[in-house]
């Protein structure tokens, strides 16, 4: 889950050379202001966090609203699942607010942390494919040599009808 | 090393087709993740440029008839906002009996190039005219084949009204557009079904629709309900990408990792608009004559060729090539290169035309012959049919005299002045000769005789 593991991202993309740790800091903080940006839209409303939490939750003051967790679980099909994943998120989004205190102003915001390196042009060579057979082992249902599909995606059901929400508090 | 890698004819066929649109290339240009989730999809995003395009502010020239005249073109100009690399989902078969989707991923991934117009068009013809030409100039480049039918030229519409002076309206955007005419079609109801709804005190949602070619009309498409959030993210496994051009070129740099602009810009071939403008000042041939010469595939090759083996002068010709040649391609939905009559049997019987040794009535009836590809020559065919011209003096005075003695009212007419009447005459003999006297010396004579 995204919400929970944000330091994931940028220990994969961390370059070897230690000095570029800040670097590294102003990708993530990118990445992170991107996510507090999109959280901070939205109205604020209580939380519901299922029978047992419902009335010790204060009002969230952080943006992360039952709206927000509803938009997200659509947008990414992610299950925050409980209230547990609730507070891993909101710990994400306070992690990455503290970014704020860095002053930018007048800096370049950075597009990646590969931007000193040259991006691979590869020829126009055809060096793979004729593996039909073994592309279409991955498919649990086929018609000749197509995938099959549902008719169109399936949307999430309202919240008002979705019994996973938080299922698991 | 990286899930994704650019192949580098994508990037030149991009900033070929930047350079040929008048775009700026941006020496940087970045990619970009944009998410959603589709069955032909797998990877749930796709890779495109969002934030900084590898082309912007370019434009694109075409020409429309006036009236559906050929003789009065204008031309027009659409602006074009950005060209942009980006990757191919699959491709998706709806089939709605069984509720299911067939999905083909076979061109998931292959690179693709997005471009992307403003506004500048008010009507399907002009939406057709502009594709159109982009089309001729991505063929020209070699960027791409461009052909509709076969998916490699991809149009989406977007199309909103407005009153004069007011802001534009609420778009839509329109897809599974499969050709030229059905863009034209698609845009011209999409306009009248929001002018309808507007005045009928609807109003225009913001939404994709799908044109359905059998009721020609747009229809709303499922899955794109609702405001998409692409949440978009620089893409991580890709660094920007940089362009050189001669002053910025690195020295000791691997030149299979290095686009040059400059170099790419020196080698573009002629443009649509320039080999029309060059056929126009060579040949002396009007313009609206050059636009379907460059219009048409190989027509321009055939008709060179023609003009190269004719004393026919090129403006004579081309009435040929634009008249007969393409109404008989066109029927039988042929292209030049495929022609029954080769430019060189046609180069023959414009020859016999021009010395004057067939009618151009005649020419004709040789054209509809050597159509049929039976391996004969222009001039065996005059021979068998007994077409050629009546040379001998004599006998055309002679036959021009014999009518002249039979039509006493006629003549009389004549000589008091109605002029006109000689067209008569110089039917009756053309009927006499079975079309083999040459009207204007048969004109020439009967105007001698009647006035001595």
């Amino acid at each position: 889950m995204a919400a929970a593991e944000p330091l994931r991202y940028c220990s994969d993309a961390l370059p070897a050379r230690v000095d570029d740790v800040t670097n590294c800091f102003r990708w993530r903080a990118m990445r992170a202001l991107a996510l507090c940006r999109w959280l901070r839209g939205g109205t604020v409303r209580a939380l519901r966090l299922g029978a047992a939490a419902a009335s010790s939750a204060p009002p969230p003051q952080d943006g992360v609203t039952v709206e927000v967790l509803d938009h997200l679980e659509r947008l990414a099909l992610v299950d925050f699942r409980d209230a547990e994943g609730v507070e891993r998120l909101r710990e994400a989004v306070r992690f990455a607010e503290r970014l704020r205190e860095v002053n930018t102003e007048g800096i370049e915001p950075m597009d990646s942390v590969l931007e000193d390196r040259c991006l691979y042009l590869r020829e126009d060579d055809v060096t793979e494919g004729k593996c039909t057979a073994e592309l279409l082992k991955n498919a649990r249902e086929k018609v000749e040599e197509y995938f099959v599909a549902p008719p169109g995606n399936i949307p999430l059901p309202e919240l008002e009808e979705r019994d996973t929400f938080l299922k698991g508090s | 090393p990286s899930a994704q890698v650019l192949n580098r004819r994508c990037v030149e066929a991009a900033v070929m087709t930047g350079l040929a649109l008048n775009c700026t290339i941006n020496k940087k240009s970045l990619f970009d993740r944009k998410h959603y989730f589709y069955a032909d999809l797998p990877a749930g995003y796709q890779i495109t440029q969002q934030r900084v395009p590898i082309a912007v502010n370019g434009s694109l020239s075409y020409s429309l008839c006036v009236d559906n005249k050929m003789s009065q073109m204008v031309t027009k100009t659409v602006r074009i906002k950005q060209i942009q690399l980006e990757q191919d989902s699959g491709k998706s078969l709806h089939d709605d009996a069984r509720s299911q989707t067939l999905v083909d991923l076979n061109r998931a991934g292959v690179g693709l190039m997005e471009v992307v117009m403003e506004p500048d068009m008010c009507c399907g013809e002009e939406a057709a005219a502009a594709v159109r030409e982009l089309q001729l100039i991505l063929q020209t480049l070699g960027s791409s084949q461009a052909i509709m039918a076969e998916g490699q030229l991809r149009v989406d519409a977007n199309i909103s009204v407005h009153h004069p002076g007011e802001p534009y309206g609420v778009r839509t955007e329109v897809k599974n557009i499969n050709s030229m005419r059905f863009l034209a079609k698609a845009v011209d109801y999409e306009i009248q079904r929001q002018i309808k709804e507007l005045e009928n005190g609807g109003t225009v949602l913001n939404e994709t629709r799908a044109f359905d070619s059998k009721l020609g009309c747009t229809v709303p498409m499922r899955d794109k309900e609702g405001k998409q959030d692409y949440r978009f993210m620089p893409e991580p496994n890709l660094p920007p990408l940089i362009l050189y051009d001669a002053k910025s070129l690195p020295a000791n740099v691997n030149h299979q990792q290095v686009v040059n602009i400059d170099w790419i810009h020196e080698r573009l071939p002629d443009l649509p608009s320039v080999k029309r403008a060059k056929l126009v000042e060579l040949y002396g041939i009007l313009p609206e004559h050059s636009f379907t010469l460059v219009n048409e595939d190989g027509l321009t090759e055939f008709f060179e060729d023609v003009v190269k083996q004719t004393q026919m002068k090129p403006k004579k010709v081309i009435g040929w090539i634009l008249s007969d040649l393409l109404s008989h391609l066109k029927q039988h939905s042929l292209t030049a290169k495929e022609s029954p009559i080769s430019s060189f049997l046609l180069a023959d019987l414009l020859n016999l035309l021009e010395n004057g040794d067939i009618s151009s009535s005649a020419a004709k009836q040789v054209f509809e012959e050597l159509w049929k590809g039976e391996g004969k020559t222009p001039l065996e065919i005059v021979k068998e049919k007994q077409l050629e011209l009546i040379k001998d003096q004599e006998e055309l005075e002679q036959i021009c005299q014999a009518v002249i003695d039979e039509r006493e009212k006629e003549v009389m007419a004549i000589k008091e002045g109605n002029e006109k009447v000689i067209n008569k005459l110089i039917g009756l003999v053309r009927k006499a000769t079975r079309g083999r006297a040459n009207p204007l010396l048969v004109k020439q004579i009967l105007e001698k005789k009647l006035s001595e």
